[in-house]
């Protein structure tokens, strides 16, 4: 664990989940973090969590504007954002015979234009500050593929095209730019698999059961640390062994 | 108050690290300033947020000599 007081974090859908996971992990190491959740519900759970700590906003990140407003609003009450974790991520499952556009569509949105609206947006201040962290939090399927997830696996493998075309861009000014590639995390997301589903997955994680969301936050807490300045452009693997690239 | 060319003159100077005898009027960035194409960008968002104007793409490609920047600010300043 290092030390990050006095940085300002943002973690987008920090409500539950993975997000969660990397937003307490990231106030137990001394950062303020500010957690985005889609519903006014969510944001209000998340306020509770952080306490003192932060607190949490409403973003839905595909109203027009809606990305810049916060991040805006973010650096006013709060100062220059240090670390930016690109977390939200949806899921429209269907076979691509059956895949409607909106399924695609909402899908890239979520998960792809809006981690390059929200890197843009928090850009200028890190660049002046001449140091800022990126991660980008992807999945093990961006690599692998799997059926049912066209949109999904096209949209976490460009996440991870977008990391190294970033980190290139920036590497001199101080900011990494790094993905968190999760393989099956015990999460809201995988608990609406059926058992048949978690045993034929089972079969191929070497470790032989699903990961936690503390343990991606152990390796986000990596990358944002002073420790990792070196290491930019990267995806780490976190998936049990799931697959090894 | 100091005049445009000076406020232009000291974030060229801050921006890039360069010496103050090396900002010559007819000075580019790139060519004798050393700046990169991200300096580029920099000294833009620099130049906007001295003088509290947006400068659009395609006006920003344009500012490449020092001259390029006073000028610039010059008919697009409110001041």
């Amino acid at each position: 664990m290092s030390d990050l007081s006095g940085q300002i974090a943002v973690v987008t859908g920090a409500s539950r989940g993975i997000g969660r996971a990397i937003a307490e992990s990231l106030t137990a190491q001394g950062a303020t973090v500010i957690g985005t959740a889609t519903s006014d519900q969510g944001a209000a759970a998340i306020s509770e969590y952080l306490a003192d700590q932060g607190k949490g906003f409403r973003l839905n990140v595909n109203e027009a504007g809606a990305i810049e407003a916060f991040i805006a609003e973010v650096q006013q009450e709060f100062g220059t954002i240090d670390i930016l974790v690109n977390n939200a991520g949806i899921t429209r499952d269907n076979l691509l015979m059956r895949m409607k556009d909106d399924e695609w569509d909402d899908v890239i949105q979520t998960n792809l234009t809006a981690v390059f609206k929200l890197s843009k947006a928090v850009m200028r201040g890190m660049m002046k500050k001449r140091q800022g962290r990126i991660v980008n939090i992807g999945s093990v399927v961006g690599t692998t593929g799997n059926p049912g997830q066209a949109n999904y696996c096209a949209a976490k493998a460009g996440l991870i095209g977008f990391t190294k075309a970033l980190a290139k861009e920036i590497a001199s000014r101080g900011v990494t730019v790094n993905a968190v590639a999760p393989g099956f995390i015990d999460t809201d997301m995988t608990k609406t698999l059926t058992d048949d589903q978690k045993a034929q997955i089972f079969g191929t994680i070497p470790a032989a059961r699903l990961g936690k969301p503390e343990e991606i936050a152990a390796a986000v807490s990596f990358l944002v640390s002073s420790g990792a300045a070196y290491v930019t452009g990267e995806t780490i693997h976190v998936n049990g062994g799931m697959n090894m690239v | 108050m100091s005049t445009i060319e000076e406020r232009v003159k000291k974030i060229i100077i801050e921006q890039l690290g360069v010496k103050e005898e090396e900002v010559k009027l007819e000075a580019s960035f790139e060519n004798d300033l050393g700046a990169d194409s991200l300096d580029t960008v920099e000294l833009v968002m620099a130049l906007e947020e001295e003088f509290e104007t947006e400068i659009p793409d395609e006006e920003a490609e344009k500012i490449r000599t020092v001259q390029a920047a006073i000028d610039y600010v010059t008919n697009h300043s409110a001041d």
